[in-house]
């Protein structure tokens, strides 16, 4: 026995209730819109009438352009720092733990509304990702081949007969999986100005235009619907040149040399913090005031936002995984369990939040729901994916005896490795909140950035970026003393 | 003398594996290392294997192979040395008619010709441990060093299995668990246990219960 006190399932779980009842405390959950059921019945007129026609080809193109370009060059660069990923660990975490929204608000900065701005913004953050898990990939790939192979093979035919055949299948079902991620941050980066579906999608929720705003969310839900049929090992090629090619025609890029001087001013000025400027003041009070005044509340309320998340997802998910496992559903339910889970973890958590801000009015209460409904769609199909594996003696309970006494047992480990891996999912989420007016990081990030200083924003960015290294670390360290490191935790994997 | 080995050990993580080993091993002999799972026969052979590497084909104890890969190009790799890389990559997509056809004559020698152009993962265990035969019989080295290679096969498939390895090979120095096939197609037979090497005899004076005391 070790001095340490143990963890067990339990005390973790009791653990993550009371900081969510601690969370529900401090929250702020009201109402402030008058008369909700008003503006929600237009909603959903205009969701039994969605107008497809409104959806413009010019959008969906460049949409699925910057999203298998962005991804796409992505995984190469993460391909190459999965090789030295010793030596670049934290540069990956470093540029993972800033989200794709605030890449795009800095680099837009930079290079304005362009396609390479969504493009990097895309790809540098996914570059971290892939970097990652490619690395992982390797490490767990089955070289028993490679060992076998007469001495003096040269590594190029070491490489291309025992490393890459084994690599190929789960690089390439990563990547087209991350292909689905990549169209929803794309469309979110619409919202925020670059020229992607989500930018008109944006203007008609805004004028309350739902029947056309209906009409682009189920062109979207058929993109990320259909992906296994257009993005496949061999589209691939096609998919990458005709993006080049409609980027370049839709949107031709605006690259010139503008773009290097403003560069220059965004490196060597605007990022500079303002002390060190010339008549610019002492640096400690500086910081310091930007800590206690912004990233403070920000960091408060973006725990306390992403904690209350994290109950919700949880409770929806135990909820819903019965769903999609034939044992409780049979064979004829479990399909339509599975088209709901879909729907719901295809909805971008941010778009939601748009969409529930403008309903229910400015309070915490949009984003609580944005996320619990995506993030328990996702867990929820997860688990269930999960049940049907699981070997039961033939005479087994069924229904609730079943479930409780039975399966939730035997996957609580399984489930609590998929919420402490959303963990860090969820903070990075709660964060960007903030640009919808959540007063979460994000919102002192968006503000700094509309008064032009970008000194005080990258402070808070990294601020933000370093919170989710940490919740990375402290969710590692649970998973570990929990004995459930080794379970799958990936979207994409099995 | 192929092989000489003077008191050596080796082990994992501090734990020893072997001990004073010695063992001589003269070109053309038939080796069966023989002894109860734990004894030390797969790490004497990696031992092995690390000392004779350039002369010297291995059938590991499991079959890896690439599973995605054809059986042609599991065979193939076991040449990827003698060719350039060049060379080896256009295989890869467009294997050479004199390739095919060197290849389909190694399965053929383990019963597995009609299984050219089938994909690894396609096969049964027995049959994926045949291919991993063939990579080592193609390799050409003179030496096959085998941890348990028919393992998976019955006792009449396994011995042809090691005939036709005994057609090839002059030396061989093989791991094996079938008493029988061993006394069959070995001239030696060298008995661990415990890390110890504990009988080192020809396998014409070799009994059956003489070994069977070993895996009591």
């Amino acid at each position: 026995m070790t001095g340490r006190s143990t963890l067990t399932y339990g005390r973790v779980s009791l653990g993550f209730l009371a900081a969510g009842l601690l969370a529900l405390a401090a929250a702020d959950l009201g109402v402030t819109v008058l008369h909700p059921g008003i503006e929600l019945a237009r909603l959903l007129a205009g969701v039994l009438h969605p107008d497809v026609l409104a959806v413009g080809l010019r959008g969906v193109v460049l949409t699925m352009a910057f999203a298998v370009l962005g991804v796409s060059s992505g995984a190469l660069a993460g391909f190459g720092l999965a090789l030295v990923f010793h030596r670049v660990r934290y540069f990956c975490a470093a540029i993972r733990s800033v989200h794709e929204l605030f890449w795009a608000l800095l680099l837009m900065q930079v290079l304005g509304p362009s396609p390479a701005a969504g493009l990097l913004a895309i790809a540098i953050p996914y570059a971290g990702i892939f970097g990652k898990v490619f690395a992982e990939m390797i490490e767990e790939a089955d070289l028993a081949a490679d060992r076998v192979l007469p001495p003096g093979t040269g590594r190029l035919s070491r490489f291309a007969y025992a490393r890459a055949p084994v690599l190929a299948r789960p690089i390439g079902n990563y990547l087209l999986y991350r292909l689905e991620c990549g169209l929803r941050s794309t469309l979110v980066l619409g919202f925020i100005g670059l020229p992607t579906m989500g930018f008109e999608l944006e203007s008609y929720f805004r004028q309350g235009h739902y029947a056309q705003a209906a009409g682009f969310v189920l062109v979207f839900y058929a993109l990320i619907g259909t992906r296994r049929l257009w993005a496949r090992p061999v589209t691939l090629p096609f998919l990458i040149l005709g993006a080049v090619a409609a980027l370049a025609w839709l949107a031709p890029p605006v690259l010139g040399g503008s773009a290097w001087t403003a560069l220059g001013r965004f490196l060597f000025h605007d990022i500079i913090p303002r002390p060190f400027r010339p008549g610019g003041g002492a640096f400690l009070p500086w910081l310091w005031a930007i800590l206690r005044d912004q990233a403070m509340p920000g960091l408060v309320n973006t725990l306390v936002l992403s904690q209350l998340a994290m109950i919700g997802m949880a409770v929806l998910a135990l909820a819903l995984f019965p769903l999609v496992a034939a044992r409780f559903t049979g064979r004829l339910g479990r399909p339509l369990g599975r088209v709901l889970l879909v729907v719901l973890r295809s909805t971008p958590e941010y778009m939601a939040a748009y969409v529930l801000l403008q309903l229910l009015g400015p309070s915490m209460l949009p984003a609580v729901i944005a996320l619990t409904v995506h993030n328990g769609g996702v867990l929820a199909f997860l688990m269930g994916r999960q049940v049907d594996d699981v070997v039961l003696r033939p005479d087994a309970p069924r229904g609730l005896d079943l479930y409780c006494w039975e399966v939730l047992p035997r996957l609580y480990g399984q489930f609590l490795a998929y919420v402490l891996y959303r963990w860090e999912i969820i903070v990075r989420e709660s964060a960007i909140f903030g640009i919808l007016g959540v007063r979460t990081l994000g919102f002192h990030v968006d503000a700094a950035i509309q008064e032009l200083h970008l000194d005080v924003a990258v402070v808070l960015i990294i601020v933000t970026g370093a919170l989710s290294m940490l919740i990375d670390a402290a969710s590692r360290t649970l998973r570990r003393r929990l004995r459930v490191e080794n379970k799958p935790v990936r979207l994409a994997a099995a | 003398m192929l092989l000489s080995l003077r008191n050596e050990s080796a082990g994992f993580a501090g734990r020893s594996v072997l001990s004073g080993i010695d063992l001589d091993v003269r070109e053309g002999e038939r080796l069966a290392l023989m002894g109860r799972s734990g004894a030390g026969k797969s790490t004497l052979l990696q031992l092995i294997y690390a000392r004779l590497a350039q002369q010297a084909a291995l059938v590991p104890q499991a079959a890896a192979l690439v599973p995605s890969l054809s059986v042609f190009h599991n065979v193939y790799m076991g040449r990827l040395d003698r060719h350039s890389a060049l060379r080896n990559l256009r295989m890869l997509a467009w294997p050479a008619a004199a390739e095919l056809d060197a290849v389909r004559q190694v399965l053929e020698r383990v019963g597995l010709a009609d299984k050219l152009r089938a994909r690894a993962d396609t096969l049964s265990g027995g049959q994926q441990q045949r291919v991993s035969v063939a990579r080592a019989l193609y390799n050409g080295r003179a030496v096959v060093i085998g941890d348990e290679p028919v393992s998976a096969l019955d006792r009449q498939q396994g011995a042809a299995v090691l005939r036709r390895m005994a057609e090839t090979h002059g030396t061989m120095i093989l791991a094996l668990h079938d008493i029988a096939l061993a006394l069959d197609y070995a001239d030696r037979v060298v008995m661990l246990d415990a890390g110890r090497i504990v009988l080192d005899r020809p396998a014409a004076s070799v009994r059956e219960p003489d070994l069977l005391q070993y895996y009591g």
